[in-house]
């Protein structure tokens, strides 16, 4: 039996981050991680000899400045924003250029003025969120003065825009974002963007009531300070995985990889350590779980341990995943129609329009796959070279709808579901199929799998209303620490949720650091 | 063919017996001379059969066979059932040995009371849950993650009391040789007719007394087997409003009665703790994790605790149900949810919940108001109240083993 002053539950980039602040702060810590590397969906992978992807994140849009800064991490200070493609079948493509569209290419100069509104309205918004996003969410009954703080400056600071601010900011949030779009926008391949946008990896249409938190949570991530911007993920040396393994290691963190937790141990509402797979026990005063609040509490957590209605409210946590993963190994750059070279190292996004985006959604309500699906693509070698060999390129896409519990199973809806998403690449960027080496595709099943992620849901829980802030992952645990007392929650299950922001684990860290030690 | 409104009429039967009968109504409609009769959990039960007054001196000082079928009855087998109601029930199962009874409470993850019980071990890995109140979805969400099976056996499973200082003696004579090894809280079974039957020395009278289980198919036959042989021992069928009046001299509270299960509770502060219905001794705190356990223990450290239950003696001889606890006369400080003039302590007892500290460090100066109607016009009665520990009626008969015959 080995002790000691923290044990962390999962080696993504939550769980390093909450590992790092812990070791800075003079502990001892020993992160265990399952797979044979660390970084999980932040972690990059050859899936063809020769070609790596970047792993499931290809975009990075939200890692966190205080994350950055608190672990001495160096990130993309010097690189531009990524710019997004919004593609059209025509052939002529709008392009939203700097953070989240600050120039938009390819559109009537009415329509840009149009677009500059609707993005100062929602970034202006969104603001007002991301005050609560970077601090534990309040405690309902017991709301600290710092809480009743920063609900006071988030009024102040709506109402010094005016009052109009503060009744349209009611009004439209928890609007759907197909309404707000046509509020502002006439331009279908803008309005497809924003749809595609505001319901990437969550269970709701463009027109699903509250759709538009899904944007204001997309607007509330930043790079190097500019709100919205987005960069493509690099692989191998330069993935996140990478820089957050490292500030762990330079920090003095243990690290276990290829290690299997079996179970938490807990004794009358007390966790007091860890059984490894290897047979091996350690204890700690703090275990802080960095991986889904179900696979914690559901395959870790003996139900002895745990409170009836804990256990109901974690297992109702609605975590179907909804999105499915491609990479592609390609002998060549593909040729994208209409799409400058420069931009093809971007985001590219299929969504024709508002509706495009509902009626990929619709099947998925009756556990169908889209026969039209809407997707956003990188191309990450163009980034970095490193990921596929001289000449070639990597393509990898995150395509919507492909629900988790597929009607008939995933076994036979896999290969046409593929077959159908790389038609729809076809219409794009017409000779890309003759161009493809190795296809690896994950379907939400397989990213269950192999992350160990219940539902394949990245966010860890759907990021709606009713699973947000107080709410996140369940009430009785939303401040990271949990009712079993030693045990605490650092994943994108907890508040603010999912996408590579590092926060999940910063927050739960400093909760923690701010109890007194055992 | 069937006429369509002939038809219809047949489909509506249900609304002619709204109320279920239990497999012992057919003895008790014949015997019942008042034709009272309540529903208790959705059959039809008897407030009396003859006489209340009659039936509370059965109880005391012959027997009384009360039928208890509508309480209700859960099985729980498997292989994890010990640490499944380990983990439901604040008491320690471990402690309960095979043949044993233990009375006991089930809270939620807030620690308030959903129900109290009895919890039978019948076997290594085979309970039977008795309470007062339907449980089944919070039993099944709960047995998530166990290996054990739950179902509700309450129609299958006729029951009957069997109360009284003759309760003993009845059962001898009804042939149940080697029940008199039977201590409080043993059970064991017992041939009957072609199967057998479960007997538990049990009861909710405080009295000497038996809980006899059986399959319904063999319940008529198992009631005629007791009143064959109870004719010499003063045996008598009663209805509730004597079981009441002795349970209360017992002590006993009754879910819904004298405190509201949570899952009942529309007000969020009519919810109880254990310790907040006297129930603070059922609570082990040094066995493994169970629902509730935080938020009962963080009351108590943190002296949180809101409510209490207590025994009243009260001045007088006017039953003071439902009655207001005053504290100096003037400030409201509780309720009496259950009072009777005891006939065998000969002093007027209640049932109260009080706001702490009254009840609990304040105790002097507790008045009760009455309203005692006389010939159509009340009397208001302002009443000493005494805080006293329950039980008030305390029978060495009901625990001496082996039973005496009487």
């Amino acid at each position: 039996m080995t002790s000691f002053d923290a044990i962390v539950i999962g080696g993504g980039h939550n769980g390093l981050t909450a590992a790092t602040l812990l070791a800075r702060s003079g502990r001892k810590v020993v992160v265990i991680e399952a797979d044979d590397a660390l970084g999980g969906a932040a972690r990059s992978f050859e899936f063809h000899p020769g070609f790596v992807s970047p792993g499931l994140a290809h975009v990075i849009n939200r890692l966190d400045s205080e994350v950055l800064s608190a672990l001495e991490i160096e990130y993309a200070t010097a690189r531009a924003a990524a710019p997004t493609v919004a593609l059209s079948p025509s052939g002529v493509h709008a392009v939203m250029r700097g953070a989240y569209g600050e120039t938009i290419d390819g559109v009537s100069r009415d329509e840009a003025a149009r677009f500059a509104d609707f993005r100062a309205k929602l970034l202006f918004q969104a603001g007002i969120f991301k005050r609560f996003l970077k601090r534990r969410p309040p405690e309902v009954g017991e709301i600290a003065f710092d809480d009743l703080k920063s609900f006071a400056t988030a009024g102040l600071h709506l109402l010094s825009k005016g009052r109009e601010e503060g009744r349209d900011f009611l009004r439209m949030l928890l609007m759907n974002v197909a309404d707000v779009a046509d509020e502002y926008l006439t331009d279908d391949r803008l309005k497809g963007v924003a749809a595609f946008d505001a319901t990437l990896g969550i269970h709701l249409g463009p027109r699903s009531p509250t759709s538009l938190l899904g944007l204001y949570y997309r607007l509330t991530g930043e790079v190097a300070g500019a709100t919205g911007a987005q960069v493509v993920a690099k692989g191998n040396g330069q993935s996140i995985a990478t820089l957050f393994d490292a500030a762990a290691t330079k920090a003095g963190v243990a690290i276990r990889i290829g290690t299997r937790v079996e179970k938490i141990v807990a004794d009358r509402g007390r966790a007091t350590g860890i059984v490894l797979s290897t047979g091996e026990t350690l204890t700690a005063p703090a275990i802080i779980s960095a991986i889904h609040p179900q696979a914690t509490f559901m395959a870790l957590t003996d139900a002895a341990e745990i409170g009836t209605g804990f256990r109901r409210a974690i297992g109702n946590i609605r975590t179907r995943g909804n999105v499915a993963k491609l990479d592609l190994a390609l002998d060549r750059v593909p040729d994208f129609p209409g799409v400058a070279r420069a931009d093809l190292a971007g985001r590219l996004v299929i969504a024709r329009s508002i509706d495009h985006v509902e009626q990929a959604f619709n099947p998925a309500k009756y556990g169908q796959f889209s026969t039209d699906p809407v997707m956003e693509l990188t191309l990450p070698s163009l980034t970095d070279p490193t990921l596929a060999p001289n000449g070639a390129c990597t393509l990898s896409a995150l395509v919507e709808f492909a629900p988790y519990a597929l009607a008939g199973g995933w076994e036979k809806g896999k290969p046409a579901f593929l077959k159908i998403v790389i038609e729809t690449l076809e219409r794009y960027c017409p000779g890309i199929g003759a161009s493809i080496v190795a296809t690896h595709f994950l379907t939400p099943a397989d990213i269950e799998e192999r992350y160990n992620l219940p539902g394949g849901h990245w966010h860890h829980g759907e990021l709606q209303a009713d699973q947000l802030l107080v709410n996140r992952p369940i009430n009785a645990a939303a401040g990271y620490a949990t009712p079993l007392e030693g045990l605490y929650l650092a994943s994108a299950g907890s508040h603010p949720g999912g996408g590579i922001s590092g926060l999940p684990g910063l927050l739960a860290a400093r909760q923690i650091l701010s109890e007194k030690r055992a | 063919m069937m006429h369509l409104t002939a038809f219809n009429r047949a489909e509506q039967g249900h609304i002619l017996t709204p109320r279920l009968e239990t497999p012992f109504h057919e003895r008790l409609a014949a015997l019942s001379e008042t034709n009272e009769w309540y529903s208790w959990a959705g059959y039809k039960a008897p407030h009396s059969i003859f006489d209340t007054e009659l039936e509370y001196f059965a109880i005391r000082s012959t027997s009384a066979l009360f039928d208890i079928s509508p309480m209700v009855k859960y099985r729980i087998r498997g292989a994890d059932a010990a640490r499944y109601l380990n983990r439901l029930t604040v008491r320690d199962v471990a402690k309960l040995g095979i043949g044993r009874v233990h009375y006991t409470a089930w809270c939620d993850d807030h620690g308030h009371v959903l129900d109290d019980g009895t919890l039978f071990r019948l076997a290594e890995d085979d309970f039977r849950l008795c309470c007062q109140e339907r449980h089944l979805p919070w039993l099944l969400d709960s047995a998530d993650g166990f290996s054990v099976e739950i179902s509700e056996e309450t129609a299958e499973i006729a029951a009957v009391a069997l109360q009284g200082p003759t309760a003993f003696a009845v059962l001898e004579g009804a042939g149940f040789a080697g029940v008199e090894t039977l201590k409080p809280f043993q059970l064991a079974e017992f041939p009957h007719a072609d199967g057998s039957v479960t007997i538990s020395r049990t009861g909710f009278t405080g009295d000497l007394g038996y809980e006899l289980f059986a399959p319904a198919k063999a319940a008529l036959s198992l009631w005629d087997r007791l009143w064959a042989a109870g004719g010499g021992f003063g045996l008598k069928a009663i209805g509730y409003d004597a079981l009441n009046r002795a349970r209360i001299e017992a002590g006993f509270i009754v879910a819904n009665a004298d405190f509201i299960t949570a899952e009942a509770a529309l007000h969020a502060d009519r919810e109880r703790l254990p310790d907040e219905i006297g129930l603070d001794w059922l609570v082990d705190p040094q066995k493994p994790y169970f629902n509730g356990r935080d938020a009962i223990l963080k009351a108590r450290t943190k002296r949180t605790l809101k409510h209490v239950l207590v025994g009243l003696e009260i001045e007088g001889n006017i039953p003071a149900e439902g009655a207001i606890v005053y504290h100096r006369g003037k400030k409201e400080v509780g309720l009496v949810t259950a009072a009777i003039w005891s006939p065998l302590a000969k002093r007027n007892i209640a049932i109260a919940s009080l706001s702490r500290p009254f009840g609990a460090s304040v105790t002097d100066n507790l008045w009760v108001e009455i309203y005692a109607m006389r010939e159509l016009q009340y009397q208001k009665l302002m009443k000493r109240a005494r805080v006293v520990p329950r039980p008030f009626v305390k029978l060495e008969r009901r625990s001496a083993t082996p039973p005496g015959r009487f």
